[in-house]
């Protein structure tokens, strides 16, 4: 499994509520078997105008998108389907981490399979962070898991919440498949009682 | 101690629990379709493991799969490969899967309970977050991601934190041209998409009680809408008499077995509840979506609310962002209103009863003109029983489209799209942008809404047609 510790980045930023798994890849791509590529085509239908060119009023677009690596979301973020195309594309673009008010919950656990930090923050922080954006494009911010804390680069520091066997899997890279098989025996032992 | 539903499932599934970590919850049941599962078949050959227990996951194709008769080879070159990967993956993997040709094929979330698979007390996974549909027979089911199905299909496990419980009481009864579908729009409408996020929703009460299974189905449904990544609901007579006789239901004395078990799971007496949220089924009139996502919805004989009239400004540039999609005003009447499209189908409404809804209202009569109507029914059974019924014919008298069963319209996947800048009334359940094409617009409703709109071409209180 992919691992987190730190992150040092720039942050882009989407002030929208409630994006769905639609948006952050729409469907006409789940048509694939496997996890390449995807990248390209995230947040497609605001990224690419009807000629298919990129849309240059979208951020993901801008200069200010390129290397960023956290993506500042507007409130739940992630509602919709199950697909885990949707942080397959977000970490094929290059994000690393995503910051919000909140996440819904089946987006949050495949974010976290695969290395995408969901960071949750309160309302006065999102709206200092998505001011930031807006007077500082080029700021970096600081996420340090270990600490559980996000730095401004003004130095204000918040922690944000984190549950604790998700963060010893990123900070270990904890292979979870592997964690499960190792209870091998009480899963036979449960068969045997109900089955 | 007083225990809920979800309690009483949730403790007899835990197979082991280390401090500080989640649950190793057994799975009874894991449904697989195409979209959500090669990259977890190719993770366990990568790592040379079996599924455990084949006899535990059933799969089927229905995202990308044409609604027109599949006696040609698919068109779409992806979606055709992504079909055939499923068919090598399960014939590989020794998984039962109900193909391309198989009579029983259909919408996962409708072959599940239709083949009786489906049943109460169990703990029930897909990759597909309408997986919450099979907690209307009282079951704990939930959507996952791709990683997760590979999991199940390792371990027969997953990784789960408890989530909270929140009861929904609804009680009273519902007027006449309301439905099960506008008792869950209001319950989202109410509490937004994001309301039941972190919860376990438990549907209580007379309304519910009076439902039968499939308009049960349809509630449990659309939790995952308001950010529940479950719904469930008690079983009952009504349960039990559905589950009777089908293919994979217990019989003999398994089954009697069975009944005793299902009867100790209704939530006892006393047993409390972290959250709930109170229904007046009677207050409510027939729903339907104005917006961008499933949370903004109104009563038909409603206007379009102005962003100017909200406080909080985040919620104003969203309903702002919502109405310029599509393409609306504020205080402006949704009935009335145009539409290009009405789709029947999805894993919402697309089991017989809902076509027996709307073929009640086309009978006799026609769609208007210019109005492409697609019924798209949930499953090639549903399909046969409808044909029985003679609901094809009136459907196709009346100038609709009668359709193969799949996912169609609901996620457009499979050719069965809006064009940009189209509405549509749908029976589906997510009303996003671009969701049932890209610029298309929905109007989420219920079928009895649907069909009453089907015959004038403009949005209408199908209780003035009744």
């Amino acid at each position: 499994m992919a691992q987190f510790t730190t992150l040092s980045a720039r942050q882009v930023a989407l002030p929208i509520n409630d994006i769905d798994t639609d948006q952050i890849i729409p469907a006409q791509f789940l048509k694939v078997t496997d996890k390449n590529g995807l990248g390209q085509v995230v947040f497609h239908s605001w990224r690419f105008l009807e000629d298919g060119s990129p849309n240059p009023d979208f951020v993901l677009n801008q200069p200010v998108a390129q290397g960023a690596q956290i993506l500042l979301a507007g409130d739940n973020f992630g509602c919709g389907s199950s697909r885990e195309h949707a942080p397959w594309a977000l970490t094929g673009f290059g994000f690393r981490a995503v910051i919000s008010t909140s996440f819904a919950d089946i987006f949050r656990n495949n974010a976290l399979k695969n290395g995408l930090l969901p960071v949750v923050v309160d309302a006065p922080t999102h709206q200092m962070l998505f001011d930031l954006a807006e007077e500082a494009p080029q700021a970096t911010l600081n996420i340090d898991l270990p600490s559980q804390t996000l730095t401004l680069p003004g130095g204000e520091t918040v922690s944000f919440p984190i549950d604790g066997f998700n963060k010893a899997c990123l900070l270990n890279g904890t292979d979870e498949i592997g964690y499960v098989l190792g209870f091998e025996a009480q899963i036979k032992a449960f068969e045997a009682r109900n089955f | 101690m007083s225990r809920t539903l979800f309690e009483k499932i949730w403790d007899a599934h835990v197979v082991t629990q280390e401090p500080d970590s989640p649950a190793v919850l057994y799975i009874d049941l894991h449904l697989v379709h195409e979209v959500t599962s090669p990259q977890a078949f190719t993770g366990l050959r990568s790592r040379g493991l079996k599924v455990r227990r084949p006899e535990r996951t059933v799969a089927t194709m229905d995202h990308g799969i044409p609604t027109t008769p599949l006696d040609v080879p698919i068109a779409d070159q992806l979606a055709a490969h992504q079909i055939k990967t499923l068919e090598t993956n399960t014939s590989e993997f020794g998984v039962r899967l109900y193909g391309m040709h198989s009579e029983h094929r259909g919408i996962v979330h409708v072959i599940g309970p239709e083949l009786g698979f489906t049943q109460p007390g169990m703990t029930i996974v897909c990759g597909d977050s309408h997986t919450s549909t099979h907690g209307a027979f009282g079951a704990l089911a939930f959507g996952i991601g791709t990683s997760e199905v590979e999991m199940v299909l390792a371990t027969q496990c997953l990784l789960q934190r408890k989530p909270k419980t929140c009861e929904v009481r609804v009680d009273g009864q519902l007027a006449a041209g309301v439905s099960s579908k506008d008792i869950i729009l209001a319950l989202i409408a109410k509490i937004g998409v994001g309301g039941g996020t972190g919860y376990v929703f438990e549907y209580t009460g007379s309304a519910i009680r009076g439902l039968t299974m499939e308009q049960r189905m349809t509630i449990c449904n659309m939790s995952i809408e308001g950010g529940a990544r479950a719904g469930m609901i008690a079983p009952d007579d009504a349960t039990i008499e559905y589950v009777a006789g089908r293919e994979f239901a217990p019989k003999g004395a398994a089954w009697d077995a069975a009944i005793a078990r299902w009867r100790g799971l209704p939530s006892d007496d006393g047993a409390t509840y972290d959250s709930s949220i109170v229904l007046d089924a009677a207050a409510l009139e027939p729903m339907i979506t104005y917006g961008t996502n499933p949370g903004m919805g109104m009563r038909i004989t409603e206007r379009v609310p102005d962003p100017a009239n909200l406080g909080d400004a985040n919620q104003k540039l969203a309903l702002e962002k919502a109405l310029n999609y599509m393409d609306l005003r504020p205080g402006q009447p949704l009935l009335g209103k145009k539409v290009d499209v009405v789709f029947i189908g999805s894993c919402t409404n697309s089991r017989i009863s809902d076509l027996r809804l709307a073929a009640g209202l086309l009978k006799g009569r026609k769609v208007a003109d210019g109005l492409r109507v697609m019924v798209v029914p949930g499953s090639q059974d549903v399909k046969k029983q409808a044909e029985q019924e003679g609901l094809d014919t009136v459907f196709k008298e009346a100038g609709a489209e009668w359709r193969e069963a799949g996912c169609s319209m609901c996620i457009a996947m499979n050719g069965d799209q809006l064009q940009p800048g189209q509405y549509a009334v749908s029976t589906s359940n997510r009303n996003f942008e671009g969701r049932q094409g890209k610029g298309g617009r929905t109007f989420l409703a219920s079928p009895l809404t649907a069909a009453a709109t089907a015959l004038t071409g403009t949005i209408t209180d199908v209780r003035t047609l009744i």
